[in-house]
């Protein structure tokens, strides 16, 4: 046993990713899936609930407006309100999460689909395609960056509030850093967890982006103009 | 073909858009619906592929009753042109052609080959195909967006001010393949403008609307001969009655033999030539006397030492007219081309006059001295009884 007294915090940070790798790899995929189990959950339920706001926009108004309040309220307020009904545990980390993911995913594919040019969808429907036809055939390959940015955003937004469901019993890599606050001399502990929370964040924000970038026909096309040319 | 009655759509809130229409088109007709912005001309055009729902009245194409039929099946059996042109960014140019195809669920041979077929009648190379709409100039994406309603061989092909958008030339070279298109393949064309000019180009009925009633139903001669009231008479614009007066004159009138050679001779012999008969312009022929071209003066600029014969370098890119076309309209093509002069084809395209900018100073003499003459004469008529 090493006298850690005597170690820097960057030679304490290593050591105790040296001795713990497994389990704050374990955490980080615990934290990862919570996060991720979330804003796909939201994004089942909010990109149709955005499609359908943005064919009756009377709808609209309202169902931002609860998803913009939902968004008011702190984190971990809401989390404790869950608690009182889901109990401890990932469960109630996961649908404040969905609660947290809804905002973006909804209001994105509704401005998606509302900002495509009325002469495309016009044009859809005069050469005789169904409802369904423009649905899929026009509106959703055209709005799919707009919408997948709504993705990314809640993502980055889940992993932090993932962090704080530790508190709550959910594991994740919270569970480290209340550890490391709760420990004398816990800074080592502190980044352990802080800084791969930092680094999926970083991560998913920046590989969501790249798919964003490659679903946005325009931007395709700007692609291949440059080949051509 | 197409027949519409008592057509009449009355918007939520009481304003009546199209009131009582009735029409009757036939196969192979251009029909331009024309009107200030509010007539109701677009609104009735709509309602031919039930883009708007009618109100009330009946329209049948081909006998069948279009308000009983379903409006999917239906928009895919018209063809849909309009203004904003209304390509699908993401799709490449061969997709959106094929696109009423692609509904139809036709195989991927026979959409490629329609594609393929299609992009040369509108003088676009098939390498287009792999672009996307972005990639193209206005006036090409609208050439697309008219194939795109031509894709399914629509019998019928709607067209909501499809030029609006474009700048006068490239306006003008789309009229002249419209219409190329439209006599062409024999299609019935139902066109909506507020340009006069284009409707009296292009339109072998023309539909003048005001308030959602229909004001005037007939061919482009006879509404400029005798407009129905005055606000036909307004909306035509005098200048264009003026212009229409003086008997209604064709090229072959007043076409001057033109000074040709043909394709094989030598540059020398065409320099020659343009001596002797003091021109700067000559018209470039095959053997048949079929028009190939024209060479003036900037082509030897140059080319003299490195060519020799005159089919190396005669332009190929030639406007011309038919014979029997209108002279007004030929001098209209001239000014608004700004070209020196226009060639005359007979129907196999077989160089038979010329009309120059001379003549547009016959016309400016006749409007202007002509009528005075005419009144002249009318007021000493007048005095003697």
């Amino acid at each position: 046993m090493q006298d850690m007294s005597q170690m820097s915090t960057t030679e304490q940070f290593f050591y105790y990713m040296q001795e713990n790798g497994l389990y704050v790899f374990s955490q980080f995929l615990d934290h990862f899936l919570i996060s991720i189990y979330g804003v796909l959950l939201a994004a089942l339920i909010g990109i149709p609930l955005g499609i359908l706001i943005s064919k009756y926009s009377k709808l609209s108004g309202v169902v931002i407006t609860l998803a913009n309040i939902i968004q008011t309220i702190p984190a971990l307020a809401l989390m404790a309100i869950l608690m009182l009904v889901l109990g401890l545990g990932k469960t109630t980390v996961i649908v404040t999460v969905f609660f947290y993911s809804l905002l973006p995913i909804i209001k994105n594919t509704y401005v998606g689909i509302k900002n495509i040019n009325k002469s495309i969808t016009d044009a859809g429907r005069g050469m005789g395609m169904t409802k369904a036809q423009v649905l899929y055939m026009v509106e959703l390959p055209l709005s799919l960056s707009v919408i997948i940015t709504g993705i990314r955003i809640a993502l980055v937004v889940a992993i932090g509030i993932t962090a704080i469901g530790a508190f709550i019993g959910a594991g994740g890599l919270g569970d480290i850093i209340i550890r490391g606050t709760n420990a004398t001399d816990g800074t080592a502990i502190i980044i352990a967890g802080a800084l791969p929370t930092a680094l999926m964040a970083i991560l998913s924000d920046v590989l969501l982006g790249l798919i964003e970038r490659k679903l946005d026909p325009v931007k395709r096309q700007q692609k291949r103009i440059n080949q051509v040319i | 073909m197409l027949k519409i009655e008592n057509l009449t759509k009355v918007y939520r809130g009481g304003k009546v858009a199209v009131d009582q229409l009735n029409l009757d088109i036939n196969q192979g007709e251009f029909i331009a619906f024309i009107g200030t912005s509010g007539s109701g001309k677009t609104t009735a055009l709509r309602m031919i592929n039930r883009m708007v729902e009618p109100t009330s009245g009946k329209m049948t194409l081909n006998d069948k009753d279009i308000t009983k039929m379903n409006p999917v099946t239906l928009r895919r059996s018209i063809g849909y042109v309009i203004q904003q042109i209304g390509l699908m960014p993401h799709m490449t140019i061969r997709d959106n052609i094929t696109l009423v195809p692609h509904l139809l669920k036709w195989s991927k041979e026979k959409k490629d080959e329609t594609a393929r077929r299609l992009i040369e009648l509108v003088n676009l190379p098939p390498s287009y195909l792999d672009y996307y709409p972005a990639q193209l100039s206005g006036g090409q994406q609208q050439r697309i967006g008219v194939l795109r309603a031509l894709a399914a061989n629509q019998d019928i092909i709607l067209m909501d001010e499809p030029f609006g958008a474009l700048d006068p030339i490239t306006r003008d070279t789309l009229q002249d393949l419209i219409k190329d298109i439209q006599q062409r393949l024999n299609k019935t064309v139902i066109f909506v403008t507020h340009d006069m000019d284009e409707a009296i180009k292009l339109a072998d009925r023309i539909a003048i609307m005001h308030e959602g009633k229909l004001i005037q139903f007939d061919t482009p001669d006879n509404i400029l001969a005798n407009p129905a009231n005055d606000f036909v008479k307004e909306f035509i614009g005098s200048h264009r009655l003026i212009q229409q007066k003086p008997n209604i004159k064709t090229v072959d009138e007043v076409m001057i033999k033109p000074i040709s050679i043909t394709i094989e001779k030598s540059l020398d012999e065409a320099i020659r030539l343009m001596v002797e008969k003091r021109v700067d312009t000559l018209f470039v022929t095959d053997g048949d006397n079929r028009l190939q071209g024209y060479l003036d003066v900037e082509s030897f600029t140059g080319a003299r030492k490195t060519k020799k014969s005159v089919s190396e370098c005669y332009e190929k890119d030639i406007f011309y007219v038919k014979t029997g076309s209108k002279l007004q309209d030929s001098v209209r093509r001239i000014l608004k081309r700004n070209l020196k002069n226009i060639p005359v084809v007979d129907e196999e395209h077989r160089l038979v006059g010329l009309v120059t900018r001379a003549n547009i100073v016959d016309i400016v003499y006749d409007t202007i001295w002509g009528e005075e003459e005419e009144t002249v004469q009318n007021k000493k008529e007048l005095m003697s009884e």
